[in-house]
């Protein structure tokens, strides 16, 4: 009974032994890249909001500028969003924000939007879909160009009526085979728009702190 | 060195991960959509097999047997993270294609397969090199896989390789079949199954053809002893 008692104990010893060492390895390693991650991922971030807002749009540090969107049904967010705003000499040119699309073909398409203060689209990226390969997924910037057709797009230049893939008698191209997807992103940039056309004031009127 | 050649030829051929083991099934099927995304996590996973490997290897016989799959799980897991934020922190490109896959080595059961049943009765040299050149043999596959994949799917090859290594290799894509159309199965989880049913037929096919070209030979040259 002894023995077997004391063999458990150093079981479980050398289990805890095991476990600490490599806690601490862990630990060691996650400290040491903290910053280096946190610096890439703005890096990364920055580079995003540059593919979508030339930079005559801002000078001012985009990521550090922020308002925070409250849930509306136009955003189709759960939380409250964090928006950044691009300023040129301390006037809101632009705002870049995600919405979310639930109507994609396979789960939610998220997209990341600049809209000028004129109501204008300075570009929309998709950030993360699960639409079908090869199908639908000509939605991604890295597939296909499609998405940069809402370059320079507004409500004042299509009516909100029109907002729709040509299929529904709307005003936007798609790819024969998919016609869920683009619909969805449609109506999300569409739903975007009228939500800073609503809100104009609150996100462009807004004085640097 | 006979060793080192027998754990080589073992990984490759007579034993590879997979198409003769046919472990770690999960990845291969679910990431092989293209030759770069296979060609990627199969070194990512022969890093970690090789450092897996030779983290065990040199404690085997200070783990009680009872305790050894959660030890060994432990050394794994941790050593994909620490590898993982080691690739976020300092290769953000990188970790954006691989990102997704890296954390699925530690779910790879190739991994602990070779960890128990190598490492654990093996020195710390040939343990790391079985556990390299078991991950070469998965990348071998894997990458194979993809391109096949890839070819009759999207009628490219290396497509990806600019998010892989950098901008400037975009040119490098391949557009085998100009204008194709596409053929969605081969991108989708069927094509997956198909592709790697056909690569295992293929490796069978070839140790069979070996083996009955070896014999009447032998038999040949038994023959006049008789």
């Amino acid at each position: 009974m002894h023995a077997i008692l004391k063999h458990a104990r150093n079981t479980a010893l050398t289990l805890m032994g095991f476990a600490a060492l490599f806690t601490l390895l862990l630990s060691v390693v996650y400290h040491n890249t903290l910053t280096p991650i946190a610096e890439s991922e703005a890096q990364a971030r920055m580079a995003l909001f540059q593919q979508i807002v030339p930079a005559q749009l801002f000078d001012n540090a985009l990521l550090a500028d922020t308002q925070v969107l409250p849930v509306d049904p136009l955003l189709g967010n759960q939380q409250p969003i964090v928006a950044n705003i691009a300023r040129i000499q301390g006037q809101a040119s632009a705002v870049i924000f995600e919405v979310v699309a639930h109507d994609g073909y396979s789960g939610d398409i998220k997209l990341l939007l600049a809209i000028q203060a004129d109501g204008q689209l300075a570009g929309v990226r998709v950030l993360a879909h699960k639409e079908t390969p090869g199908l639908g997924d000509y939605i991604d910037i890295a597939k296909d160009r499609w998405i940069t057709l809402f370059d320079g797009l507004s409500l004042q230049k299509i009516p909100a009526t029109l907002w729709k893939v040509k299929k529904d008698g709307g005003d936007f191209d798609y790819r024969a085979g998919a016609t869920v997807t683009p619909r969805a992103v449609v109506g999300a940039v569409a739903r975007a728009l009228d939500y800073v056309a609503q809100h104009h004031n609150t996100l462009f009127g807004a004085k640097p702190s | 060195m006979q060793q080192f050649q027998e754990i080589s030829l073992n990984a490759l051929w007579k034993q590879n991960p997979g198409v003769v083991q046919l472990l770690g099934l999960c990845p291969t099927l679910a990431v092989t959509t293209s030759a770069i995304n296979g060609l990627s996590l199969g070194l990512a996973t022969a890093i970690v097999m090789g450092c897996a490997n030779g983290a065990v290897s040199p404690v085997r016989r200070l783990v009680p047997d009872e305790i050894r799959v959660p030890v060994f799980i432990l050394v794994i897991a941790a050593l994909v993270t620490m590898i993982d934020l080691t690739i976020h922190g300092f290769a953000e490109p990188l970790h954006k294609v691989l990102g997704i896959f890296i954390p699925l080595i530690v779910v790879n059961c190739i991994v602990l397969a070779r960890v128990e049943s190598f490492a654990a009765k093996q020195s710390p040299t040939p343990a790391i090199w079985d556990g390299l050149m078991m991950g070469l043999g998965l990348t071998i596959v894997l990458t194979l896989l993809g391109g096949m994949r890839e070819l009759v799917g999207k009628g490219t090859l290396l497509s990806g390789i600019d998010l892989a290594l950098g901008e400037r290799f975009a040119p490098y894509v391949l557009h085998v079949l100009p204008d194709y159309q596409g053929f969605l199965l081969a991108i989708l989880p069927p094509g997956a199954f198909i592709g790697l049913g056909c690569l295992i037929a293929l490796r069978n096919w070839i140790s069979a053809k070996n083996t009955s070209s070896v014999k009447p030979a032998s038999t040949a040259a038994a023959k006049p002893a008789h």
